[in-house]
């Protein structure tokens, strides 16, 4: 527990403060957009965004999977999970996720038997466990739980269990901050990159975005004290005017990251275009199953797609994502849309930008 | 009774189930309002106002770290007595118990209830025992009541919370649901997670006599933790709740636990902790009166009232300030 106080000390919070409120003085307000959910929970949940003073306007990104999973993948599930034979294996934040007409939550009530797992290898295990039922693991991720997700696909092949598949949407993060740096809607000034995505890809990952874009990109941890940091470098970046690509977490991320964990991505999964909720198709930013793993592809085992519908509600979780509104400015937000009844996905996840504002009260 | 099992026909009202009344059960609680054995227990006349209160535990598993639901449906009936200023008095023991439940295991739970209620000073004075099909309970289920007198003209008062007063937790928090977890998923965590389930209303009683003016209201912060309970206490008092993070207690492997879990340490339940908002100018006082106390040596003062809307806010270590709202689903059912 010594080296986690560390990054939340007091005294030393004090200082990076100071130093962020002189930096951000006189000059317009800074842009910053934290990618990762991780990081919108650890902003809301220390109190960090009330401390930067006016200098720094932090604004919110894609860096929720439950978020950014289109609501025609929960339809697809949704399907699947009707299929008597099948057993829906999940993370626990997907189950309440609405898509255009059901959830996993109200499909289990009608009888679908929907699992939550902390693991995908729980899912091989509960397919071992059922021979003659159909396990399908609902492989929702980024970077950091994709690994996971092929380690699972290859157990399974090792073991030949014919009755595990995965109805996979992962995409990958670096993509996704070059289309929002593109985006003239969005103005992003700096972008405070995700720490676990970056222990996987490396800090290398993002220089093509700063040379294509000019954007200063700080990889930084997900303690108090590793955010403060972050942004005193990002504003820092800005006073030298040289965007580059630092990284305050350099305890565990490298700049060429997890090298295993990339072989097992390259084996497993091949790239692919994938649609955003709320923001669309971006080119390259998704990663599908190899045919070499097809037989572990739901989507080919079973034959399903997943068709990309836009919502028809008033929700703006998109604009959230993109960081154009915050999610005040949501007409439904804590009306008609509540962590209890969510309408929208970033209210149901515990990374979510909606969910982070309403449970920590930020303004 | 080694190896012995529960039977159903402990429970069809026949020589085995007086057998296991009078020989398991009545035995242990023993005191002359149970003796007779009759359909009521009789206290006689109780002098002063009367507080009442019941509750079921279901906790799974039925014996955990640090404790078992014996000693949480004892001390969980007493605590709640306790909160609301009233000295225990008396208790009742309703079982249901699973056909095939382990005797042994019983009358370990049987012990515990008994060793703690001798603790909170209550006598058990009536009971009930059923036993249902295997497989329609869980082991042993318990329901228990309570009878107590409040102390002497002190009544639990949300309505004179004013700012400036403060609140005191009386130990570390989340203790009772880290050990739920341990024991229900059998982590291989080798730091030492015990329940603190534990009777107060000595620990209670003992305030109330020193400090009963200065104390406006208690809460015990059991299911949804102190997060929750903060909550409910700022609604009742529409009071405005600020909490200092640095300030609150939890046990070394409890954070651990929940750095790990990414649980927070604020909504897991308590079983012998008590929170409490008392004048500002005491505080300090009452605090450390408290832990001179088995169950109360972490208190702390952890917060206070402050002018503005109802609500719960908390100042973190950092130095920012957020919200502590109620908690939204991931509720770990059965924890008691």
């Amino acid at each position: 527990m010594r080296y986690v106080d560390a990054f939340r000390e007091p005294a030393l919070a004090r200082p990076l403060v100071e130093k962020i409120r002189s930096l951000g003085e006189g000059a317009l307000p800074f842009r910053v957009m934290e990618v990762c959910g991780t990081h919108t929970m650890a902003i809301a949940r220390n109190g960090i965004r009330a401390l930067l003073g006016g200098g720094v306007t932090l604004v919110s990104g894609p860096g929720c999977p439950v978020c950014v999973t289109p609501d025609g993948y929960i339809d697809a599930a949704a399907t699947l999970g009707r299929r008597r034979e099948v057993i829906l294996a999940t993370f626990g934040d997907m189950v309440k996720v609405p898509g255009t007409a059901s959830s996993l939550e109200k499909e289990r009530g009608n009888g679908a038997d929907v699992r939550v797992v902390y693991s995908p290898l729980d899912a091989v295990e509960i397919a071992a466990r059922n021979p003659k039922r159909e396990v399908v693991f609902l492989g929702v991720g980024f970077e950091t739980t994709a690994p996971a997700i092929g380690g699972a696909i290859e157990a399974a092949g090792r073991r030949a269990l014919a009755n595990f598949s995965v109805l996979a949407s992962v995409r990958t993060i670096p993509e996704a901050m070059d289309a929002l740096a593109g985006d003239p809607g969005v103005r992003i000034e700096g972008f405070l990159c995700p720490a676990h995505v970056t222990a996987i890809i490396g800090s290398d990952a993002y220089l093509p975005l700063v040379e294509k874009r000019g954007i200063p990109c700080v990889v930084a941890g997900f303690e108090p004290l590793d955010i403060l940091c972050g942004i005193s470098m990002l504003l820092l970046q800005r006073r030298e005017g040289k965007p580059r690509v630092e990284n305050e977490y350099a305890r565990v991320a490298t700049s060429g990251g997890n090298r295993k964990a990339q072989a097992l991505l390259g084996r497993v999964f091949e790239k692919c275009d994938i649609s955003w909720r709320g923001i669309g198709v971006i080119p390259g930013s998704g990663l599908r199953i190899a045919d070499a793993y097809a037989p572990f592809d739901a989507r080919k085992k079973f034959g399903i797609d997943v068709v990309d519908s836009a919502p028809a509600t008033p929700c703006r979780c998109g604009d959230v994502l993109k960081g154009i509104i915050t999610p005040r400015e949501c007409p439904l937000f804590g009306k008609a849309c509540t962590p209890e009844d969510p309408v929208g996905p970033c209210m149901v996840s515990s990374e979510g930008t909606c969910a982070a504002f309403f449970k920590y009260g930020e303004q | 009774m080694a190896g012995g099992r529960i039977l159903l026909s402990h429970g069809e009202g026949g020589k085995r189930t007086r057998e296991l009344i009078r020989k398991t059960i009545a035995k242990r609680f023993e005191n002359p309002v149970l003796a007779p054995l009759l359909d009521s227990g009789l206290l006689g006349r109780l002098d002063g106002e009367v507080a009442f209160t019941t509750d079921g535990y279901v906790v799974s598993p039925a014996v955990f770290p640090g404790g078992d639901i014996g000693r949480l449906a004892v001390c969980g009936t007493l605590n709640d007595l306790s909160v609301c200023g009233a000295r225990p008095v008396a208790i009742s023991c309703s079982l249901i118990l699973e056909e095939g439940f382990p005797l042994e295991t019983l009358e370990t739970i049987l012990d515990s209830m008994k060793s703690a209620a001798a603790e909170g000073n209550a006598l058990v004075a009536c009971g009930d025992t059923k036993v249902v099909e295997r497989g329609n309970a869980d082991g042993i289920f318990i329901t228990t009541a309570g009878v107590g007198i409040l102390h002497d003209g002190w009544r639990p008062s949300p309505g004179s919370v004013r700012p400036g007063d403060r609140v005191i937790l009386t130990g570390t928090m989340g203790d009772h649901q880290a050990a739920i977890l341990i024991a229900r998923n059998r982590l291989e965590i080798s730091s030492e997670i015990l329940s603190d389930v534990a009777p107060l209303s000595a620990m209670l009683h003992d305030v109330l006599a020193a400090f009963g003016g200065k104390v406006r209201f208690m809460r015990d912060p059991t299911r949804g933790g102190v997060g929750v309970s903060l909550n409910e206490m700022a609604e009742s008092s529409r009071a405005r709740i600020v909490l200092e993070e640095n300030r609150l207690p939890v046990a070394a492997g409890v954070r651990g636990l929940c750095e790990i879990l990414g649980f927070d340490p604020l909504y897991l339940a308590n079983e012998g902790k008590a929170l409490l908002i008392v004048d500002g100018s005491a505080a300090e006082e009452i605090a450390s009166s408290l832990r001179k106390t088995g169950y109360g040596r972490n208190a702390a003062v952890i917060g206070e009232v402050a002018e503005g809307p109802p609500g719960v806010l908390m100042r973190t270590s950092v130095g920012g300030m957020r919200a502590v709202d109620y908690p939204v689903g991931d509720q770990l059912p059965r924890i008691c």
